[in-house]
């Protein structure tokens, strides 16, 4: 009998999915989602903190009054209703007077991600983003066959000196971002928010070497001091296209996110939408708008900044009770994410194994950079456990860090290290991202 | 007992299962759990199909409870790694008076750890790599350099660094140099507290399942691994298109004879009940180097019994039905 791959459709695959395969790093987040394991790894919104009563009866009387509209096709830009209602949204977010003729909606701002990778990239074309940056972009980027270029960030955000480098750099070897992809409040998976005065540093480098802006603000409205810093898009309309989503502010499972562009990239966006998914689903769309006007969804918002900072909290004095010396981590003022580097020689994806073993889990940082690198960090989320199990969860983590310093004790310094391009399955799945 | 006598395995008419109750055991909190959920979820269908009534269970807090409130006539066990391969879930299930089919508590805790299998089928006369087996301890307190410096000594270059204890390649590694023995010792024992290492030997790769339904263990034939990536890495076993499976192995009659005898033997040796899988390596020189042996072997559309049930002939719902079955009956 001949071999047999199990996989008969393999001279039929495109290029670009050949990297395609099962981790070991995914096999372990099976477990990860189990009751008995403290997730610090998932970035799922506390979804439960909703009047889930009030929505409950809010869905049903959507179907029961205006049904046939709800469960219908609508235009590919999105429901114009929803789309005055986004209007709302980033007025709160800073940006005022935006028209809702410049809005679409999307599947997630996931989405928009996808159709700003198909409309502007190349294979080989170069992305500009923070390092670390967002495992969901990092994934459109790589399936659009881009180049991710990472820009170093710290506690102020990303680094203008690093930005005016890497475009002096690439300006060097006769080579031009198509973009710029950032995350400016309360970053996933950072947890920085980019500093005032470096905003205006950062639009006028985009400016002087002519580089687009990705302006990704999902959480901007979750700021525990309730600041609301003004959004790039403000500083340069015509350069940024700014994307939006409801995920944090209502609920992730309606899937209702938006971008926010300069005309000519509008209408692009809304042909490939519909060449993608014909329309955003019509049911989310009247749900988010109706939520919107009948739901009192600003003070909503107050409670989950309340709930998250509680979190923050928690998280932040757990870490500074008990983590070993050599480790720092980031301070966010909003979000969800806590990102922590180890001490020098500890690796956090070997790690991971033992914090499974132990019942915590986190996110090791290589999935956050497209060169394989952040083999130190982590990611740790307080969006979703209550204090007391992150502060059990931090305990456990600091016990696995403790003994991953024992072994590296007993075996001396990090050999050689194999770093390579990111490999799909080094990035959770999309509960965890 | 018997060896390679495919055409003497039966498993009972078709749709044979209707009256059988079972419950699939599935996930657990091993590192295999989502290796564990496919297989039981494979088994499950599978017995569907043979007419059983399937439930899937997971193993926690609630499985008490829930065999004890509707006992099944038998439990088929896809965990894999940790208590589904150690004994203790088996343990627990003689506590509550639930039959299993696979093998008892005793018998897993000697094949679940290598060394002591290595140890139990090297005395019963089989060829099995040279090894070495250390707890971290040994490490910390003997100095890790003078230790390893010893082991490569003994066992020379390219060497297999694995976990004593789990399946599925996590944690494995090889190592061509002596310098990349550290950080493959790190990696290891994150996996667990024991680390096993053992010359690496090129050869033919082979799973030889081992099936009893009822008629002593039998060999299924051998399935011959050959990844593209040329280790058969956790990626290589779970992602289909990576890896070339030949079965029946492409072995010379009187090799694939001998493949078989040490699978059954392994089994027999090991005292090993209803089913097995054995890793081994067939040498250039023909030799079958025994590697480690399965008792709760995967069931994947990628894994490996699945493919020599259906080599044989079999259909893999009716063979777990008997196994059942027969485990009902004990």
């Amino acid at each position: 009998m001949s071999g047999n791959t199990l996989d008969p459709y393999s001279s039929r695959y495109a290029v670009r999915t050949r990297g395609l395969a099962v981790s070991e790093i995914r096999a372990l987040f099976a477990v990860a989602n189990r009751p008995e394991v403290v997730s610090l790894a998932g970035g799922m919104p506390y979804t439960a903190a909703l009047q889930l009563d009030a929505v409950g009866s809010m869905l049903g009387e959507l179907v029961a009054h205006n049904g046939a509209a709800a469960l219908q096709y609508c235009a590919g830009q999105g429901d114009e209703r929803l789309r005055e209602r986004i209007g709302d949204v980033m007025a709160l977010e800073g940006i005022t007077g935006a028209s809702a003729d410049d809005v679409v909606v999307t599947v997630g701002s996931q989405q928009a991600l996808d159709l700003i990778s198909r409309i502007f990239l190349d294979p080989g074309d170069v992305v500009l983003a923070e390092g670390p940056s967002y495992v969901g972009a990092l994934g459109t980027f790589a399936a659009a066959e881009a180049e991710v270029v990472h820009v170093p960030l710290d506690q102020a955000g990303l680094v203008p000196a690093a930005l005016a480098e890497a475009l002096d750099a690439l300006a060097a070897a006769g080579r031009r971002a198509k973009f710029l992809y950032t995350v400016p409040n309360f970053h996933n998976p950072a947890g920085v928010t980019l500093a005032l005065d470096r905003r205006a540093e950062i639009i006028e480098l985009c400016e002087r070497y002519d580089v687009l802006v990705v302006e990704d603000n999902p959480y901007g409205l979750l700021g525990f001091d309730g600041q609301t810093l003004p959004p790039l898009r403000t500083l340069a309309p015509e350069r940024v296209v700014y994307l939006g989503s409801f995920s944090k502010t209502f609920a992730s499972g309606v899937r209702v996110g938006w971008a926010y562009a300069p005309p000519a990239i509008r209408d692009k966006l809304i042909l490939l939408s519909e060449s993608q998914v014909l329309c955003p689903p019509m049911l989310s769309q009247l749900a988010v708008a109706e939520y919107m006007d009948t739901q009192p969804w600003r003070e909503q918002i107050k409670v989950f900044r309340e709930l998250y900072r509680e979190r923050r909290d928690a998280m932040l004095d757990a870490l500074g009770a008990l983590m070993p010396p050599g480790c720092t981590w980031t301070r966010p003022n909003g979000g969800f994410y806590v990102w922590l580097t180890l001490p020098e020689g500890l690796d956090a994806k070997v790690m991971q194994p033992r914090g499974i073993h132990e019942r915590v889990a986190y996110v090791p940082g290589i999935g956050f950079y497209a060169d394989g690198s952040g083999q130190r960090e982590m990611r740790l989320s307080y969006c979703y456990p209550p204090p007391e199990r992150i502060r059990e969860g931090v305990r456990r983590l600091a016990g696995v860090v403790e003994r991953e310093l024992e072994l590296r004790a007993t075996f001396g310094p990090q050999g050689r290290r194999v770093t390579g391009p990111r490999r799909t399955g080094s990035a959770p799945g999309p509960e965890l991202a | 007992m018997s060896a390679g006598a495919v055409s003497a395995v039966t498993a009972g008419p078709a749709g044979s299962a209707a009256d059988l109750s079972a419950v699939v055991l599935a996930g657990g909190l091993a590192y295999e759990r989502d290796v564990s959920i496919r297989s039981g979820r494979r088994v499950c269908e599978a017995l569907r199909a043979a007419g059983a009534s399937v439930r899937v269970l997971d193993a926690d807090a609630s499985l008490i409870g829930a065999l004890t409130a509707d006992p099944p006539d038998a439990v088929f066990i896809a965990l894999h790694g940790g208590p589904g391969e150690d004994g203790a879930l088996r343990s627990v299930l003689d506590l509550v008076g639930v039959r299993y089919a696979g093998s008892d508590a005793a018998a897993c805790r000697t094949a679940w750890d290598k060394p002591n299998a290595k140890v139990a089928v090297r005395a019963a006369g089989l060829s099995t790599p040279d090894w070495v087996a250390l707890p971290h301890s040994t490490f910390r307190e003997l100095g890790a350099a003078a230790v390893l410096d010893r082991i490569v000594e003994r066992l020379g270059l390219p060497l297999m660094v694995k976990p004593a204890q789990g399946g599925s390649a996590l944690g494995a590694r090889q190592i061509a140099a002596a310098g990349d023995l550290p950080d493959a010792m790190i990696s290891c024992l994150s996996y667990g507290d024991t680390v096993l290492m053992e010359p690496y030997v090129s050869g033919v790769e082979v799973a030889v399942s081992v099936v009893d339904l009822g008629d002593g263990p039998v060999a299924l034939p051998a399935v011959e691994i050959e990844p593209s990536s040329g280790v058969f890495d956790y990626a290589s076993r779970y992602t289909a298109g990576t890896t070339t499976y030949h079965t029946p192995a492409r072995l010379p009659a009187d090799v694939a004879e001998r493949v078989a005898e040490v699978a059954v033997r392994t089994h027999t040796v090991l005292r090993l009940r209803d089913l097995s899988r054995t890793d081994a390596i067939v040498t250039p020189e023909g030799t079958v180097e025994f590697l480690e042996v399965n008792v709760s072997p995967g069931m994947t559309e990628t894994s490996l019994l699945p493919m020599a049930v259906e080599a044989a002939g079999l259909e893999l719902g009716a063979v777990c039905a008997t196994l059942l079955r027969r485990a009902a009956d004990r």
